[in-house]
């Protein structure tokens, strides 16, 4: 849901059901990292209300706009924090067995 | 810091070591590390904002690229059931997603219904139940559905175990452990209320239409056999049967599919200055998980080293009294010890990667609802 004047797109507030400081708090890094954003801010408005709002002002593009490149370069991110994550794992697998040590490479499920 | 920041735009020579694109030492100190005193931490908080050092021609923002070129994970320990890795280049609002997402936003299975026929015992048929509940299952939650509330239980939703122990009258008391409870891969065995049609198969709790034996390779039976579930007297007996579903820790903690999942800054201790001789023994002395220790220089003279950076606790006791001045604690700001302790349904590395695709899938819900 997105809260903002008629006239004016670059500055929104977004109230995003069901989410919480996981995603709020890692989208605000993303959006303070976007030389775009003047300013961001979440909060959440009641801890019984299962939502967040997330506030977004640009130098002049749309805020919806920064948002969703937000979101996008945040899964970029998570792409890659997995690819590396799974790479290093092999690694250690392999250099273990280098070594000649005892682990349990059949027990993985 | 601001006062700084006008300073070199105005062209002052106050800084003349400061280097295009470099922020001098002490920013940069302040900026990468938490610094650690003998009163409190300092620093705590860093800049988020990418133009926080614009001011001074320092561009700190972190781009996608930028984030790719820099990101490190290094594995330090991996075994079935628990691992320490390193995360490095990342900021802590990430990092901190990742552990709030291990613990209650990944799914496992765990009982949530169970139907007593028979519970003579002295425990509580809830207090039974609840028990039951936080037993770790050892069963891939990637084989199964999660169950809504009009669902049919059937073999992609639910498991199901059988429970029926009894003490001998005359007999010494009985301990009823978790390795008691028994998989029925082909579903309920207890009969529905309502007499069976003629002909018909008599109806059961669930309804399964093919064995679970065809879903999962491995049995689908508890994770640890060693758990204590109840003590029974002579005479007394419990017959039940447990439904697990599939659920997340956010829901209820039984669904939490790792014990603890935790992340801590690297501790960095530098030496200032050479400590020699009596001060170093001192200094080695006053750890108490002995990062420090002593490097013999040769003719007689000793001296103080950092050993052992990582297994700092910083209890600060080093930057008590009178070396204060000569040791620096401080934390590395984007490099995480990252550590995760499985309950066992799955290893703690497929854990971390279920982990970071939910958090995909949280952007890509929202970017889907945006447009």
């Amino acid at each position: 849901m997105e809260h903002g004047s008629v006239t004016d797109s670059t500055a929104s507030s977004f109230s995003i059901m069901e989410e919480d400081h996981t995603l709020a708090n890692s989208v605000r890094f993303v959006l303070n990292q976007d030389p775009r954003v003047a300013f961001c801010g979440y909060s959440i408005p009641h801890p019984a209300d299962n939502k967040v709002n997330i506030r977004v002002q640009t130098t002049g593009d749309s805020a919806k706009d920064v948002l969703k490149d937000s979101l996008q370069d945040l899964m970029v991110m998570c792409q890659h924090v997995r690819g590396t994550f799974d790479t290093a794992v092999s690694d250690f697998r392999q250099n273990k067995t280098a070594e000649g040590m005892d682990i349990d490479l059949n027990k993985k499920k | 810091m601001p006062k700084k920041g006008t300073k070199s735009t105005k062209g002052t020579d106050d800084e003349p070591q400061q280097q295009q694109n470099k922020l001098p030492d002490h920013l940069e100190l302040q900026r990468t590390r938490v610094i650690c005193k003998a009163g409190a931490p300092t620093h705590t908080e860093g800049f988020q904002y990418s133009g926080a050092y614009a001011a001074m021609g320092v561009d700190t923002s972190v781009s996608v690229d930028k984030f790719c070129m820099n990101f490190k994970v290094e594995v330090k320990r991996l075994t079935e059931d628990d691992m320490e890795f390193d995360m490095i280049g990342v900021d802590a609002s990430i990092a901190n997603a990742f552990r709030r997402i291990l613990i209650a936003e990944v799914p496992t299975m765990a009982i949530e219904k169970v139907f007593m026929v028979d519970n003579t015992s002295v425990i509580a048929d809830e207090v039974l139940s609840h028990r039951l509940g936080l037993i770790p299952l050892d069963a891939d939650p990637r084989l199964f559905d999660y169950m809504s509330e009009n669902d049919v239980p059937n073999e992609r939703n639910t498991i199901v175990y059988k429970l029926h122990v009894s003490c001998q009258k005359g007999s010494p008391r009985l301990t009823v452990k978790s390795g008691q409870l028994e998989w029925l891969p082909e579903g309920s065995q207890l009969n529905m209320a309502a007499p069976a049609q003629s002909g018909n198969k008599q109806k059961t709790y669930t309804s399964f239409s093919q064995s679970q034996k065809d879903i999962s390779k491995e049995s689908l039976g508890v994770k640890f056999k060693d758990i204590t579930i109840a003590r029974l007297g002579p005479g007394q007996a419990i017959e039940l049967e447990a439904h697990a579903v599939k659920g997340i820790g956010k829901v209820h903690a039984k669904w939490s599919p790792v014990a603890t999942a935790w992340y801590k800054m690297l501790p960095e201790v530098v030496l200032l200055k050479e400590i020699k001789d009596d001060d170093a023994e001192k200094l080695v002395k006053k750890c108490p998980v002995n990062v420090f220790d002593i490097e013999d220089l040769g003719n007689g003279e000793k001296r103080a080293v950092v050993t052992k950076p990582r297994s700092c606790t910083l209890c600060r006791e080093c930057v008590m009294g009178p070396s204060e001045e000569q040791v620096r604690l401080t934390r590395v700001r984007d490099h995480f010890i990252f550590t995760i302790e499985s309950t066992g349904a799955l290893p703690p590395e497929v854990l971390f990667t279920e982990a970071v695709k939910i958090l995909e899938e949280k952007c890509e819900r929202v970017i889907s609802e945006l447009s």
